[in-house]
């Protein structure tokens, strides 16, 4: 490999007790790739997203990103430099209206002061507006309709929108690295690929993201991703294009059992 | 701006004829004596209420009251005064009207705790204690300017609360609640034994002097006289009246947007770098400062208190009145201290019974009305759309 990659995982270990969640696992996420990770229920998929993201920590083994180890790091330290996530289960604020709950994906970019937010009402004013500037016209990729929803409360929307708003708010903070868990989870099939439409449109307009992306659909990763990690039991079985590590017969075999 | 839709000029008549309602409501609750008469005043209100709900006039006033802040603000300083006006001599209601500011206050305080951030604090009336013995203590001991007791009343009960704060950060949800309460308990039997505070038999405290402005002395203003309980009406309604205000900014922030994701969802907070712990302990803070400086005004105004002004039953009144007000609605606890405070007063005729009767009331208000009297609304950061 020529370039260095943007996240490596290296021998990374979770144990739950006596469940090797994730078995020494080594995984190199390149600059500007889209990342697939497959692999059967309990494979240990989306327990590599929480270990990243900061939600749970490594039993061993260590993370780099774009150089720094960030093995130990807080959530909030991971998000300062740069990643952000969405989750299988959609984990929006419902009560809350759009933009707040996009507007906490550019929370670190935002002055949170307290004189800044009681006092300097100009200030804060001209803030709110250029970041409700920057969330529509996000959303307007997405969806058009939904930009005129931005003060909706998002329990009033369906949840192919939901999940839209849930990577706004990962993308609102122009993330180096984002992590979708399951983008299709309780959607129709028409509605998935639409948002794979959607998530190949944004790529496009921001130029060169990093994704990492969990799924079961494999239409889906067949279309947006540039090659795959598939797991089973938490250890790495095979990596690759998808096409060539749809066929290849140990992933078969993790699939549909042993013949 | 010209892509943004443009905004009708909200009419502003609803305003006048909402503050005028309720200062109407709040003298004639105040002064009527008699029970028929009360029962009938209420279920008139309640009914002018629901159909000001029902026909749109609920939202016609808050659409003014948010077009025009300023106009709210001085609508609200006239009727104040004309109530203050009205009450001039009557002691009994000015004391209720200051005691109503004072809960109401708390539990402004106490709605940033549990109706933003989801800290649910079952020690409310023991900060409110911690600022009342604080001013005792140092009225006792004489010398320093009541500003800075009063104050002072706020800072400990900070000081106490941070030190609860570690136990609370640690837990979540119901284990945090438990924690408070274990305080509240603790404080009431503490304060039954220590001699120095005063034991069961409490302290006596004397009244309030700031700058010189002497609280115990009648007022006379163009030929009338005012009840030197106007003072404290004064007193606590410009303290509420800030504690409103700065409220509200509070909730219109990014600040009021990063505590409401505290409360619904840690993790998602903390995977999008919010410090949980750090916006817990502002709300935490904020919240008992308000409590302690309550507590020392409420300790000046009565002139003596006792443990049994703070049991663990009060701060359950305290909580009830944020349930009963609509959770994180900050205009709902005024209503529901209102309610609260003044029904067991004015239902002394059947007494023992009358708690009974008050908490009939209370439920029949969730039933009716499950998100409290004023449910709490969507925010919108819509400022974009005005300057």
């Amino acid at each position: 490999m020529t370039a260095p990659a943007l996240l490596e995982s290296r021998g990374l270990t979770v144990r739950f007790g006596g469940l090797l969640a994730l078995n020494a696992l080594d995984i190199d996420v390149r600059h500007g790739e889209v990342l697939g990770l497959i692999g059967p229920n309990g494979s240990g998929k989306t327990t590599f997203l929480n270990v990243i993201s900061g939600v749970y920590s490594a039993s061993a083994g260590s993370i780099r990103l774009d150089g720094a180890d960030i093995t130990t790091a807080s959530a909030q330290h991971l998000s300062a430099s740069g990643l952000a996530r969405t989750f299988q289960r959609s984990r929006l604020c419902l009560p809350l209206s759009v933009f707040d709950n996009i507007v906490l994906g550019a929370q670190k970019r935002l002055n949170s002061g307290l004189w800044h937010n009681l006092i300097q009402r100009k200030a804060l004013a001209a803030e709110v507006r250029a970041i409700a500037a920057e969330a529509r016209e996000l959303l307007y990729v997405f969806n058009p309709t939904l930009a005129d929803k931005l003060y909706d409360p998002a329990i009033s929307l369906g949840m192919i929108d939901r999940r839209r708003v849930e990577i706004c708010r990962a993308l609102i903070g122009k993330p180096k690295l984002v992590l979708l868990d399951e983008p299709s989870a309780g959607m129709t099939h028409d509605e998935t690929d639409q948002v794979v439409d959607e998530i190949l449109g944004i790529r496009k307009s921001l130029g060169g993201l990093t994704i990492i992306i969990v799924e079961h659909e494999m239409g889906l990763i067949e279309r947006v991703t540039d090659r795959c990690v598939v797991l089973n039991y938490g250890k790495k079985i095979c990596e690759g294009k998808f096409r060539d590590v749809a066929s290849d017969p140990v992933v078969r075999e993790a699939y549909l059992g042993q013949s | 701006m010209s892509a943004l839709p443009s905004h009708k000029p909200a009419r502003v008549w609803p305003l006048i004829v909402a503050v005028a309602f309720a200062a109407a409501s709040l003298t004639t609750l105040v002064l009527i004596e008699n029970q028929k008469l009360l029962g009938l005043t209420l279920a008139g209100i309640a009914a002018l209420c629901f159909a000001a709900a029902r026909f749109g006039g609920v939202a016609a006033t808050e659409a003014a009251a948010s077009e025009n802040p300023w106009l709210l603000r001085g609508l609200v300083l006239i009727a104040a005064m004309a109530v203050l006006f009205v009450l001039r001599d009557d002691n009994f209601g000015l004391l209720m009207v200051a005691t109503v500011l004072i809960y109401a206050t708390v539990c402004i305080g106490l709605t940033i705790q549990m109706g933003y951030t989801g800290l649910t604090n079952f020690a409310a009336a023991a900060f409110v204690g911690t600022g009342g013995y604080t001013a005792a203590m140092l009225g006792q001991k004489g010398g320093l300017p009541d500003i800075v007791v009063l104050i002072s009343g706020g800072l400990i009960a900070v000081f106490i609360g941070s030190l609860l704060i570690l136990p609370v950060l640690r837990t979540r949800g119901h284990y945090a609640a438990l924690t408070t309460l274990a305080f509240g308990v603790m404080f009431t039997v503490f304060l039954d034994a220590n001699e120095l505070l005063g034991g069961p038999q409490g302290l006596k405290i004397p009244g309030i002097n700031l700058f010189g402005w002497d609280f115990s002395d009648d007022l006379h203003i163009a030929g009338y006289t005012f009840s030197f309980y106007v003072n404290y009406v004064i007193l606590t309604g410009a303290v509420t009246a800030l504690t409103m205000v700065l409220t509200g900014l509070l909730d219109r922030s990014w600040i009021g947007v990063w505590l409401d994701v505290v409360r619904l969802d840690e993790t998602a907070a903390s995977v999008f770098g919010l410090k949980v712990g750090r916006w817990k302990v502002l709300a935490f803070t904020l919240g008992n400062f308000l409590a302690g400086l309550m507590g020392a005004i409420y300790a000046k105004m009565t002139g003596f208190i006792a443990p049994s002004n703070f049991t663990f039953g009060d701060s359950l009144v305290m909580v009830s009145i944020v349930i009963l007000g609509g959770i994180g609605n900050r205009w709902g606890v005024l209503p529901a201290a209102l309610i609260v405070v003044l029904l067991p007063e004015k239902l002394q005729f059947i007494q023992e019974y009358r708690l009974l009767l008050y908490a009939l009331v209370v439920i029949v208000i969730l039933v009716v009305q499950p998100d409290g009297l004023v449910a709490r609304r969507v925010r919108t950061l819509r400022m974009e759309a005005r300057s």
